[in-house]
């Protein structure tokens, strides 16, 4: 887990999740796909305002978030989010889900569909310390945002930066921000598409829209 | 908004039952009420408890819908109606996830029940005689239908929350559907849309135990002075073996025997499976009209939301505008999570405020009335969040 900060309001969450939250205007439709126990969608619709949903594969996380009064149904992000008609968010949030789940690009396709705007972060493979623990160790990285052994991990599309953008690329979809957080689980100075970002951002952080 | 009345009890006039000081109120006086058979039904009666104080904006109300075989108690009934528990005690009262000191908590006996709210045992006016197989056919709107005319005469424009389980939780669907202004939040339980062939065919069994009993007379049982105790028996039997789960019966009775050590070779109750099951049936003739049984679990069958709205469920959805929790428990194979399910994808085809969580139990359909913590402490979550939302807390 990386550190907190303390923001106004008193609530604290991650700062990968800080800088997503930073990017969603108060009073949106805000659709979070992966919610887990609904730290940022708590954070969302207590301190933004949001008309806020959520999406969770774990049952635990799903009645987590519905006692603490959070709207969360229990579904795959995979094979549920057809149901939904076409913008019926103003964003929706993809928060370190994108590598597990099993058509990516299909993926970022229908939540563009259902949402105005998206917002994906994910652990960046082309991170420079993931590229040496390969060339150096031989094996799959673990790092502080990729913990997990390559056996334990439920992430089967990793990708770098580039590759993530690469794909945007193929598939028309507008890059609006691109944001990187460090191996202290702070906000990087290195931002942007460039080459840079995608070597010293541990996790990347993208305000997606369509072009 | 004229403040809320609370109608006197009456002491109604019929039957042994109907002497009990049921409180109940007489609806559609004014004009008889348009069934979805077709037929005009009114004025009626209609049996109700409430729990906890309304408050001055008459905005803390919640429905409870009962399910097939329950009635208006929630809570303990008085002595001198019944000595059962009431059906919801682990989830109404002071502190409880229908927490009475903060809601106004209202329950009533279904249209065509036997528990004081006018059914097929009640005299029809015209004739004099008990209504029986003359009572007019009912659904599940019209059911809703009935339970709008009460909130109407008790003052209440908009329910904060409307909740029940099985049964109760068609009405409430029905409720999201035919009352959208007039629902701030929902809660179907164990429940689904549309009645399947399956539970169509355990009720038909039913049916078909107790119009095989002599003593049913064609409906007409009460002209002959008798009451089709026997096949309501079965059908109860039959019926509440569906309310549980394999996994609860094997718990529970194994192949354990009653009162011997060894089988007797004959007809008797040897297992304790059969000696509970024939309790529960006997018992529940007691509590239980059979006509009413017919009647009820008939208006179950002709539930079919999607039908009513061109064959659509996401078209049944479009003006629901409630903040929704639905709930299906993993053992229940009566209405199982798929058929819950379909009902949560249906509300997110209209981007409805949505919640659903599915509890896991090996107690069956039945959980909904039991001691289970999770979905006590999830339903008391989402009540607390709505609360929130409509400035109760």
């Amino acid at each position: 887990m990386t550190p907190g900060t303390p923001v106004a309001g008193g609530a604290t969450i991650r700062v990968d999740l800080q800088l997503i939250a930073d990017m969603v205007a108060p009073g949106a439709r805000v659709l979070d796909l992966g919610c887990g126990e609904g730290a940022l969608l708590e954070y969302l619709v207590t301190e933004k305002d949001v008309d806020g949903r959520g999406v969770e594969l774990s049952q635990a996380g799903v009645n987590a978030c519905v006692s603490r009064g959070l709207s969360v149904i229990q579904g795959d992000v995979d094979f549920d989010l057809g149901d939904y008609p076409d913008n019926s968010f103003d964003y929706v949030i993809l928060s370190q889900t994108l590598p597990a789940a099993r058509h990516p690009r299909e993926l970022l396709l229908e939540l563009l569909r259902i949402g105005n705007c998206v917002i994906v972060s994910f652990p960046n493979m082309g991170y420079w310390r993931s590229r040496l623990y390969l060339l150096w160790y031989g094996c799959m990285p673990v790092t502080g945002a990729l913990p997990s052994l390559w056996w334990e991990t439920s992430n089967i599309h990793l990708c770098s930066i580039r590759d993530f953008l690469n794909l945007c690329g193929d598939l028309g979809i507008a890059i609006e921000r691109a944001l990187t957080v460090n191996n202290r689980g702070q906000v990087s100075r290195f931002r942007g598409v460039g080459r840079i970002a995608n070597l010293m951002g541990e996790q990347g952080v993208f305000l997606l829209g369509r072009s | 908004m004229t403040p809320p009345t609370r109608p006197e009890t009456h002491l109604t006039a019929g039957a042994e039952r109907d002497r009990l000081p049921f409180r109940t109120v007489e609806l559609a006086e004014a004009e008889p009420m348009r069934l979805d058979s077709g037929a005009t039904f009114g004025p009626f009666r209609m049996a109700y408890e409430s729990y906890g104080t309304l408050n001055e904006a008459n905005s803390n109300a919640i429905l409870v819908c009962h399910a097939l075989t329950g009635d208006q108690f929630l809570c303990d009934p008085p002595a001198e109606i019944s000595s059962r528990s009431g059906w919801w005690t682990t989830m109404v009262g002071p502190g409880k996830p229908l927490n009475t000191e903060r809601y106004f908590v209202i329950s009533c006996n279904v249209l065509g029940g036997c528990m004081g709210t006018t059914g097929p045992s009640d005299v029809d006016p015209a004739t004099g005689h008990a209504w029986g197989p003359s009572f007019p056919v009912i659904t599940i709107r019209d059911m809703v239908r009935a339970q709008a005319l009460l909130l109407d005469a008790l003052g209440i424009d908009e329910l904060f929350c409307v909740t029940g389980g099985s049964m109760g939780g068609m009405q409430v669907l029905e409720w999201m559907v035919c009352y959208p202004e007039r629902v701030f939040s929902a809660v179907p339980i164990a429940t689904s849309a549309t009645h399947s062939a399956q539970n169509i065919a355990f009720n038909e069994v039913g049916r078909q135990a107790i119009m095989a009993d002599p003593e049913w007379h064609g409906g007409d049982y009460a002209r002959h002075g008798t009451r089709p105790v026997r096949g309501l028996a079965v059908a109860r039997m039959a019926a509440h073996i569906t309310y549980l789960s394999e996994t609860a019966l094997h718990r529970k009775f194994g192949r354990a025997l009653q009162d011997r050590s060894a089988p007797t070779f004959g007809f008797d109750a040897d297992f304790q499976v059969e000696s509970y099951l024939r309790h529960q049936g006997a018992t529940f003739t007691d509590r239980f009209d059979a006509n009413s049984y017919l009647y009820i679990t008939r208006a179950m069958d002709y539930f079919d939301l999607p039908a009513e709205h061109g064959g659509s469920l996401v078209e049944a959805f479009r003006k629901v505008s409630a903040r929704i929790c639905v709930f299906s428990f993993t053992s229940d194979w009566l209405y199982p999570t798929s058929e819950n399910r379909e009902i949560v994808r249906a509300l997110n085809g209209v981007a409805a405020n949505v919640s659903f969580a599915e509890i896991e139990t090996d107690k069956g359909h039945d959980a909904f009335l039991l001691d289970e913590p999770k979905f006590l402490r999830t339903l008391a979550g989402f009540l607390q969040g709505a609360a929130r939302h409509r400035g109760l807390s």
